[in-house]
């Protein structure tokens, strides 16, 4: 091993379950204690330079390969930069075509999450054997029938996006004015049997979370401690009501003190999010304009906000259907608000997926989604538009300028996962700095740091959060030549040997 | 003993990871036939282990997303020299796929794109990524981003490709169950239908023997029949010079192919097959009324070569 006056360095790398790679860097000082941490994003493919030139409605088809685990969030925010493009308001049944079948997304994807990704970690406890620390572990936790169930859902809910969107990954529904199919009477009877099961299936996971999580007093300790929490600002889009809404509405920001910081059309967005890049990092990093980039710091006076379920609810008075909202109610309770518990993430994605089945099943029994009419022609000249939507990991940002023909020359496009960059960053150092050490490296410890971005559900464009398995990690401890002084491992079984 | 299978991304989107989930109950059949010793959306990433096997131990490497970054083509090769097969999975991998359309640039200009000319970014100084970079005496690094997209076999020796963006479930089960029977196709092989959509499409019965076309329209420009051939109703469909085995999923939402199967074994050039095919359809001899007729597909680029143009016959644009 080497001495104490060694300078060292850990680097988890790679951190898998992102696309391509996510690496950490830890810095430790002569003491061996953490002096610096770093979340690298290795990995970019340059989506705003490449849409130059195309046919502008080809953009949500283009786009939505940015992500192969969240494509409709992508086609979706892309379509409905094509409406302000071609400044054209959608047919009434194409409107809520998208947003049924967006419900139905965003209810797949937080489903996935739950129990296969962020799940573990609670439902399981940090403290398992971590052979158990996976969706195994849940499903051994709560049941094989509910394991089942789980699946079934998935694929029932999948088949529904192929129904009216063409493919589950990378759809093809979205044009202009509307979307390029429309519903029968037996398509929305499909939507409406599989949104009544989603509803109760997401009252059922609620349950599993309240007696797993909020009624072991350890877990609740753990959600609240400092190494978990950042007070900074946060964004989400409400209806008119301030109540969250996934497809569309307004942005609001809230303080870390929960005031109303801003609340502004998302077409505006330009006056309030800026992007900084980091010379050791892909990816750029998002802060309020009015505040300004100053540096990886939190408070009311730092320009870095959070997104995605936590934001959302922080930025909300309240969610729009009667369980969610109920759910909402409780979590409020126990927790205040806003929250500054980046673990509460898991909560709040759980209350979320009780709005989106509830909003899936309002939207399936409306008899407007059968209607034939499912678009409007667009006749105006296209010019410039933005389109945001909530994606499961966050508000998302796209925006298209073209000529007169229609094709575009520039593109702007700011991903959900983006906007928590700065903010994931100081939690992986917070997290590092209050458990690592040369002398603490253990695999407990590097699972608390995982705790840290995975609550997050990052998505660094994207990371696929639907596979079992603890997140395996290898450690290596170098010395400033970059040798190898020593290494852990711990395997996706939770198996951890030393090298 | 088992025989072990890799399933490894480059640049892509995770889509094709998707498509192996989407198995479903199959990929119990699969995990039980296989030993799957790489897969890092799912287990241990393991890179020190795979340059710990012995060369050839592994017995099939499914590798999506194309080649953009030094440390893909390092990966590329190290699973190749471990693998007895090598399987492209996916379009950008076949053939450059979506990501390959960055062919029309460079690096320099990218980076240009990204991180200074984005309206949203401030960044006066110019700041870009750096594969080094020095910071409080550390030194933190990045793979490097090359000017070109490369599709797999550019880079490494492929055996197989499975195509598609992303491939079916069917498909890939298909592909395993191929490589476990023994009975293997020639080198080389798409394992796919080696015959165009349009033979499977739904809508085979209503597209006329001889079309002839006067006017092409944008799909947002016209409400599309949903039982009719898309292209007999003037949109551009690349369906007659695309490979099957796609389920004509868009088909059946209602918009046309835009040719992410690629071609058929005896097309060489998927955007130069599918232009030609295109350009015949117009209706008319007379050479100015043509080009009219065609000067409506506004970006051929993005139209015939949206997944392939790192495949194309044509050397990539000159910066």
């Amino acid at each position: 091993m080497p001495t104490e006056t060694v300078k060292r360095r850990i680097t988890i790398d790679p951190v898998t379950r992102l696309e391509g790679h996510g690496k950490i860097d830890i810095i430790l000082d002569e003491k061996g204690q953490v002096d610096k941490a770093y979340f690298q994003v290795p990995e970019l493919r340059g989506f705003e330079k490449f849409a130059q030139g195309r046919q502008v409605e080809d953009m949500p088809q283009i786009t939505s390969r940015i992500c192969g685990v969240c494509p409709t969030a992508h086609h979706m925010a892309s379509t409905k930069a094509l409406d302000a493009v071609y400044q054209v308001t959608p047919a009434p049944a194409g409107r809520k075509i998208r947003e049924l079948v967006y419900s139905t997304f965003m209810a797949e994807d937080h489903t996935l999450h739950f129990y296969f990704l962020g799940g573990p970690d609670f439902v399981v406890g940090p403290g398992a054997p971590k052979a158990e620390r996976n969706v195994l572990g849940v499903i051994g936790k709560v049941g094989v029938e509910t394991g089942k169930a789980v699946i079934s859902m998935r694929r029932k809910l999948r088949e529904l996006v192929a129904l009216a969107a063409g493919k589950p990954v990378h759809p093809v529904f979205g044009l202009p004015g509307g979307v390029a199919r429309r519903l029968t009477e037996e398509d929305r009877g499909k939507f409406r049997a599989v949104a009544a099961e989603a509803v109760d299936f997401a009252g059922f996971t609620l349950d599993i979370f309240h007696k797993v999580v909020l009624e072991n007093s350890d877990y609740v300790d753990l959600i609240k401690s400092d190494i978990f929490t950042h007070r900074t600002h946060y964004m989400g889009m409400v209806d008119e009501k301030n109540r969250v809404n996934f497809y569309d509405g307004m942005l609001r920001v809230v303080t870390p003190d929960g005031a109303e910081r801003a609340k502004f059309d998302p077409a505006k967005y330009l006056d309030y999010v800026g992007e900084h890049v980091e010379p050791w990092s892909y990816m750029k990093f998002c802060y309020l304009k009015q505040q300004g980039w100053k540096g990886f710091t939190e408070g009311a006076d730092s320009g870095i906000y959070s997104v995605a379920p936590l934001a959302r609810l922080n930025v909300a008075d309240g969610m729009a259907t009667p369980l969610a909202q109920a759910a909402y109610e409780e979590y409020v309770k126990v927790l205040g608000k806003p929250v500054h518990h980046t673990l509460a993430n898991h909560w709040a994605r759980v209350i979320e997926l009780l709005y989106a089945a509830e909003r899936m099943k309002e939207l399936a029994e409306d008899p407007e989604v059968a209607d034939p009419n499912v678009r409007t022609i667009p006749t105006a000249t296209p010019a410039e538009g933005v389109g945001v939507v909530e994606a499961p990991r966050g508000t998302l940002f796209h925006h298209y300028k073209t000529d007169d023909r229609g094709i575009v020359e520039k593109a702007n496009l700011i991903v959900a996962t983006q906007n928590n960059a700065a903010r994931i960053s100081m939690s992986v150092e917070k997290a590092a700095k209050g458990l690592v050490s040369a002398a603490r490296c253990d695999d407990g410890v590097l699972n608390m740091v995982e705790m840290a971005f995975r609550a997050y559900d990052p998505c660094l464009g994207c990371a696929t959060h639907s596979l079992p398995g603890s997140m395996p990690l290898l450690v290596t401890v170098r010395d400033r030549r970059g040798e190898t002084v020593s290494t852990l491992r711990r395997d996706s079984d939770g198996a951890v040997s030393r090298g | 003993m088992k025989p072990k299978v890799a399933f490894y991304w480059c640049a892509s989107c995770g889509g094709c990871e998707e498509a192996v989930v989407d198995l479903s109950e199959a990929i119990l059949d699969v995990a039980a036939a296989v030993d799957i010793v790489l897969w890092p959306v799912a287990l241990d990433f393991k890179k020190a282990d795979i340059e710990a096997m012995p060369d050839r131990s592994i017995a099939a490497a499914f590798i999506n997303g194309a080649i953009r970054t030094t440390e893909q083509e390092e990966w590329a090769r190290l699973l190749r020299r471990k693998s007895q097969f090598v399987l492209a999975f996916g379009s950008c991998a076949q053939l450059g796929g979506i990501p390959g359309l960055a062919n029309m640039w460079d690096r320099k200009s990218i980076f240009e794109a990204v991180y200074s000319e984005a309206p949203s970014t401030e960044n006066p100084e110019g700041v870009t990524p750096q594969r080094q970079h020095k910071l409080n005496g550390e030194s933190l690094t990045l793979p490097g981003f090359f000017d070109t997209v490369r599709k797999l076999d550019d880079v490494i020796d492929v055996d197989y490709y499975v195509p598609g963006c992303p491939p079916t479930p069917k498909l890939l089960a298909a592909a395993v169950q191929t490589l476990l029977g023994g009975d293997l196709p020639a080198k080389g092989a798409v394992l796919a239908p080696d015959h165009a959509l349009c033979e499977d499409c739904p809508r085979k019965d209503t597209k006329p023997v001889k079309l002839a076309l006067a006017e092409y329209h944008r799909p947002h420009e016209v409400i599309v029949d949903p039982e009719k051939c898309l292209l007999a109703q003037g949109v551009v469909c690349l369906g007659p010079a695309t490979r099957s085995g796609c389920e004509a999923r868009c088909i059946e939402g209602n918009m046309p192919c835009t040719g992410c199967f690629g071609p058929t074994s005896r097309v060489r050039d998927f955007g130069a097959k599918a232009i030609s095919g295109i350009a015949s359809l117009a209706a008319s001899n007379d050479e100015q009324e043509i080009e009219h007729i065609l000067g409506k597909i506004a970006d051929p680029v993005g139209t015939f070569y949206r997944y392939s143009l790192p495949a194309s016959l044509l050397p990539r644009k000159r910066i």
